[in-house]
């Protein structure tokens, strides 16, 4: 317990911890036919403004990875150490404090909220965290991504691609030190798949973010510099190109 | 099994299994499905539903059984002429044939004394002097000894003794043995009464009743001039003597008389049961039209998640046949279930009730009959099938390819659609309770039409909440957000909840707001106590005593009991005025009374004709009230005539006026012109304002007059709030239930929503939502509802309350913001409760669970 850093308060110096450190890492369900291991034993680290993918077999346990190291679910065994706080000794409002805090999302099926215009989904994770000023940063963004023009559309106003660039714009908005995304152009069309991966990764070298995403896309996983590859559960790759 | 499998795939057949084994799926089904929220919401709505018609229906069944057994008991005999004279010679004289018992009683007006002085304690009491050998049917039941247990009564009082309600003891604190003071006499009290055999169901009139020998009615100097008696003969005995006496009386009853038989025994009590009885229907019908909303909702919400399922059975070959039997067979093992619960509880509720009214009414109640659980179950299963059925009868068409292509839904019922079954659906029920197809389509429209008036208001209020979202942040941004982009449920639940919570507010604001400002309305001068029965002899001394007691002198205006005789030289009788509810035949046919004034007073006002000068006329002359002499069809330069006690009198109308009836003045329909009522006898009536200070003035007045009636417009007034208050008791029971069924409409629409809503509530926590937030956002919806619901009720309520304040009351309409104070914040409440119940999960879920699930 002693070498337990204080989970509350972030690290003195950034690049004492790794962005991300995944220790022992093991995921168990109870089903009625018995128990079932998801993931078993994984050891990594993940190290500041590196670009990470997680692949494997659909069923090899990437999302429930991407989901524990987000702080979205709890580990059976291990630890997740991000940007050196231990997650799973918050609760979940602490790690959702975490989340608004450091880390950003873009999620297979975009997410936005449908009640909400472009905009308004863009300031939405501004103002959960309380910031003062939420109007400006998203407009500015979302200017960025090329939604100028679109600030005051609903999503179902908007094509695939473009709520996907909303998508974008509302997980750099809150300048995340680190960004997870799930199978980001899973639901795009080759073309708008490929534009959106430009932006991904223009975005992520312009703020200098630790990139972690799941993927099915060799094409997008070979852009990564850092590539874990899952199999039943287990850890088989851990390849890092040369910088 | 021997069949070679290739037979089989020439001729492929989808599979249809039989009735028990589509009855164990559906079962099964069922069983499943009451762990999901919206089958616990169709099946709180159809329990709500079946309980507030089966409940209101015990409750009138087990009232109108006791009417029926009590038929003869209520009468006090077989037949009764009634009247307020005695009966004409011929029914007197039939009364005593062979076979045959008779008895008589009078019934009057009268103050009643316990103590002496200006201590004393007085009330105007109901007085009821009994013949020999009353009742022919039914007893008394009577205290006769301090703390003793009620016991039949073996006849009627002792002479020089008399009986007293138990509740008129109580307000007047009048013990057994006490000196009780009637008119002139003093009478030793000697039992209380607990139970009459002509009183049941009399509940709301709490006058004392004093009950005394018949020889001793002539001692008390109450039967004077102008004392409105009222005379009963009774007979009883065998049918067939009974049923000769009836032909005697029917053919020559006099006017004013009335025959009651226990075929018809009294009429305005069962008017009143049965308007009652239609009142609460509606108000139960309020509930089931807002529950079967709540039921069209869940529905659909249980069909569109039982999409998939039945895609699978489709592939696996299941039959259009088997879908319907096992998705019906669910709805109709589902409705069973619901109508049971609710028959279940609406007995035990009418069972508490029923115990009420015993006590209160002094009678037994015999137990409800079927019927009433019959029309629950029928309730039960017509909403279910009107306006659950269609879109779950619509997955029989949900293609196989489903199972591969999530969008390839079945074609939904449109809304009208299932609101046009629904509504034939509600039509049919109602026309079955209502006994009439105008009755039915009048009450369908009017709760139909105030929906649609809520519905308008509460979407003018969403799109003020659409701008004001701009203006918020974070949580209340998104919370507001979800009201908007939802309109329709929004306004759905808006306009239910709006609906229980305007009935509740309406009954509450014209019981206690309306009655308080009527009440201050009033001029402080106005007077507050009425002196009746003043002979000719007593006006100077009368006069002279209140001018002692140093309230301002009084005008006492002579009243002569008259009954319309002739209209422009025809004799004329209730039958002439023959109309729908005879109130004008009775007006007719009845003695009221005749006044005299020299000069129009301040609270009336001429609208026609001229009103007679100083000098008075040389032929008698009448003035009318303008309503009055339109209801008999008078007018200006007619003549009228009228008897009075056997004697003519003629006089010719030459104004009509209005009369402020607030002033609290005596006034009358009819007044003559000075000198022209000279010679008949007449008693007098005043008016006066007695300070609150002067406790003793109907004290000291009664101890030095005893024969004189006052009667205390403060008490009165107080008596018509209490009863208001006992009425509107048992009509917000039945308004609860809408308040209830609305918001089970919210609960219902926000189960519709619940995937969205898990799905959202997820992403926020992802973004870094906490639980705090996410509660912030719901309540804001919610509370946003509620505040909407409860603004569109105070809304209406306040149009309504405006209708009846202006033509009821007479008063101004005033906003009255309190209520709208009140229906917000209840509407907040109760929004917020069921809301954030309904939306527990959506915080409870872990945001990765929630997402893995439903993001596919």
């Amino acid at each position: 317990m002693a070498d337990r850093p204080d989970p509350t308060s972030r690290p003195q110096q950034r690049a004492a911890h790794p962005a991300l450190h995944v220790d022992g890492l093991g995921k168990r369900v109870t089903l009625p036919s018995g128990e079932l291991t998801i993931l078993d034993g994984l050891t990594f680290d993940i190290a500041h403004g590196d670009t990470v993918a997680i692949v494997g077999a659909s069923g090899s346990g990437k999302s429930t990875l991407l989901s524990l190291m987000a702080g979205l679910d709890t580990p059976s065994d291990g630890r997740v150490v991000l940007d050196g706080t231990v997650l799973s000794s918050l609760d979940e409002d602490g790690r959702a404090k975490v989340r608004g805090e450091r880390v950003g999302f873009v999620f297979q099926n975009f997410q936005l909220l449908p009640s909400l215009t472009a905009l308004e989904n863009v300031m939405l994770p501004l103002e959960l965290r309380g910031d003062g000023d939420v109007e400006a940063p998203a407009r500015a963004i979302l200017e960025q991504v090329g939604l100028g023009e679109r600030l005051g559309h609903y999503p179902r106003q908007l094509s695939g691609g473009e709520q996907q660039r909303v998508a974008l714009a509302r997980a750099f908005v809150t300048r995340p030190s680190l960004l997870f995304a799930d199978e980001p152009t899973g639901n795009l069309d080759t073309h708008t798949g490929q534009a959106i991966i430009e932006l991904l990764f223009e975005l992520n070298r312009a703020a200098g973010t630790t990139l972690v995403l799941v993927t099915h896309d060799d094409h997008l996983a070979v852009r990564c510099r850092h590539r874990l590859r899952l199999d039943s559960g287990r850890l088989v790759e851990d390849e890092r190109q040369a910088a | 099994m021997s069949a070679p499998a290739t037979s089989m795939l020439a001729t492929p057949s989808p599979v249809t299994i039989g009735p028990r084994g589509i009855a164990a799926l559906a079962w099964r089904q069922l069983r499943r499905d009451l762990a999901a929220g919206d089958v616990r919401i169709l099946l709180a709505a159809l329990v709500l539903a079946v309980v507030a018609v089966t409940a209101v229906g015990f409750v009138t069944d087990r009232a109108e059984r006791a009417l029926a057994i009590e038929a003869n008991r209520l009468l006090g005999g077989d037949a009764v002429v009634r009247g307020n004279a005695p009966p004409p010679d011929e029914i007197d004289a039939a009364a005593d044939a062979p076979g045959l018992q008779r008895t008589r009683t009078v019934e009057l007006d009268s103050m009643i004394r316990v103590g002496e002085g200006e201590t004393a304690n007085l009330r105007l009491g109901d007085l009821r002097a009994l013949g020999e050998g009353f009742p022919l049917r039914g007893q008394f039941t009577v205290i006769d000894e301090v703390g003793g247990a009620p016991q039949a009564a073996g006849g009627i009082p002792a002479p020089g003794t008399l009986w007293m309600s138990q509740a008129g003891a109580e307000t007047l604190r009048a013990r057994i043995g006490d000196t009780v003071g009637i008119g002139e006499s003093q009478l030793r009290l000697a039992a209380l009464v607990t139970q009459e055999p002509d009183a049941a169901l009399d509940y709301f009139n709490v006058a004392p009743k004093v009950f005394l020998n018949f020889a001793d009615l002539e001692a008390t100097g109450l039967v004077q001039e102008g004392s409105r008696l009222r005379h009963r003969l009774v007979v009883a005995g065998d049918s067939n003597a009974v049923e000769q006496f009836v032909a005697v009386a029917r053919d020559n009853l006099g006017r004013g008389q009335r025959l009651e038989t226990i075929e018809d025994a009294r009429p305005e009590i069962r008017s009143a049961l049965d308007r009652a009885g239609r009142f609460l229907g509606l108000a139960a019908l309020v509930s089931v039209v807002l529950a079967a909303v709540a039921v069209a909702m869940a529905a659909r919400r249980h069909s569109e998640r039982h999409l998939s399922g039945t895609a699978v059975m489709r592939c696996l070959g299941a039959s259009q046949r088997t879908l319907v039997g096992v998705h019906v067979g669910e709805l109709l093992l589902l409705g069973l279930l619901a109508s049971t619960v609710g028959v279940a509880i609406a007995f035990a509720l009418q069972w508490v009730i029923g115990g009420w009214l015993e006590s209160a009414l002094a009678l037994s109640i015999p137990a409800a009959g079927p019927v009433p659980a019959l029309q629950g179950y029928a309730v039960g299963l017509v909403v279910l099938m009107a306006f659950g059925a269609p879109p779950v009868l619509a997955l029989r068409r949900v293609p196989a390819l489903r199972v591969l292509r999530r969008d390839l839904d079945p074609t939904e019922p449109s809304a009208w659609a299932v609101a046009a079954v629904g509504l034939g659906g509600l039509a049919a029920l109602l026309w079955w309770k209502a006994g009439s197809p105008e009755l039915a389509t009048a009450m369908l429209i009017g709760i139909v039409a105030t929906l649609a008036v809520l519905s308008l208001l509460a979407w003018g209020l969403i799109a003020l909440v659409r701008r004001l979202r701009t203006r918020l942040r974070g949580s209340l941004r998104y919370g507001l957000a979800n009201v908007s982009r939802r309109a329709g449920t929004s306004v759905a639940q808006i306009a239910a909840l709006g609906l229980g919570l305007m009935a509740l507010l309406l009954l509450t604001f014209v019981r206690t707001d309306l009655l308080d400002r009527w009440q201050l309305a009033l001029s402080a001068e106005a007077p507050n106590r009425f002196i009746i029965n003043v002979q000719d002899d007593q006006v100077g001394d009368v006069r002279g005593f209140i001018a002692e007691r140093g309230v301002a002198e009084p005008v006492l205006f002579p009243m002569i009991r008259a009954r319309l005789a002739s209209h422009n030289g025809e004799a004329v009788t209730g039958e002439d005025y023959e109309e729908e509810g005879g109130r004008v035949q009775r007006r007719a046919d009845r003695e009221f009374n005749l006044s005299v004034v020299d000069a129009l007073r301040e609270d009336n006002e001429v609208v026609a004709g001229e009103f007679w000068g100083a000098t008075p006329p040389a032929s008698p002359e009448l003035s009318i009230e303008e309503d009055f002499a339109e209801s008999l069809g008078w007018k200006i330069g007619d003549t009228v005539g009228f008897d009075i006690a056997g004697q003519p009198f003629e006089g010719t109308v030459t104004s009509l006026r209005s009369v402020d009836w607030e002033s609290f003045q005596p006034n009358f329909f009819v007044v003559a012109s000075p000198g022209s009522l000279d010679g008949f006898a007449a008693s007098h009536i005043t008016a006066v304002h007695v300070p609150a200070t002067d406790t003793g003035f109907t004290g000291a007045l009664v101890e030095r007059f005893p024969n004189l009636s006052v009667i205390d417009i403060d008490a009165v007034l107080n008596q018509v709030r209490s009863t208001a208050d006992q009425v509107s008791t048992v009509v917000e029971v039945v308004f609860y239930f809408s308040l209830v069924a609305g918001l089970l409409v919210l609960m219902a629409a926000v189960s519709a929503s619940q995937d969205e809503r898990l799905l959202e509530g997820g992403v926020m926590r992802v973004l870094g939502g906490s639980r705090r937030q996410l509660r912030l956002a719901q309540a804001s919806e919610f509370a946003a509802i509620g505040l909407l619901s409860g603004l569109v009720a105070a809304i209406a309520a306040s149009v309504l309350a405006g209708v009846v304040a202006t033509q009821v009351f007479d008063l101004p309409w005033q906003a009255n913001w309190a209520m709208a104070a009140v229906g917000g914040a209840l509407g907040v409440v109760a929004a917020l409760a069921a809301g954030l119940f309904a939306t527990r999960r959506v915080l409870d879920a872990p945001p990765s669970v929630t997402l893995r699930e439903l993001q596919g």
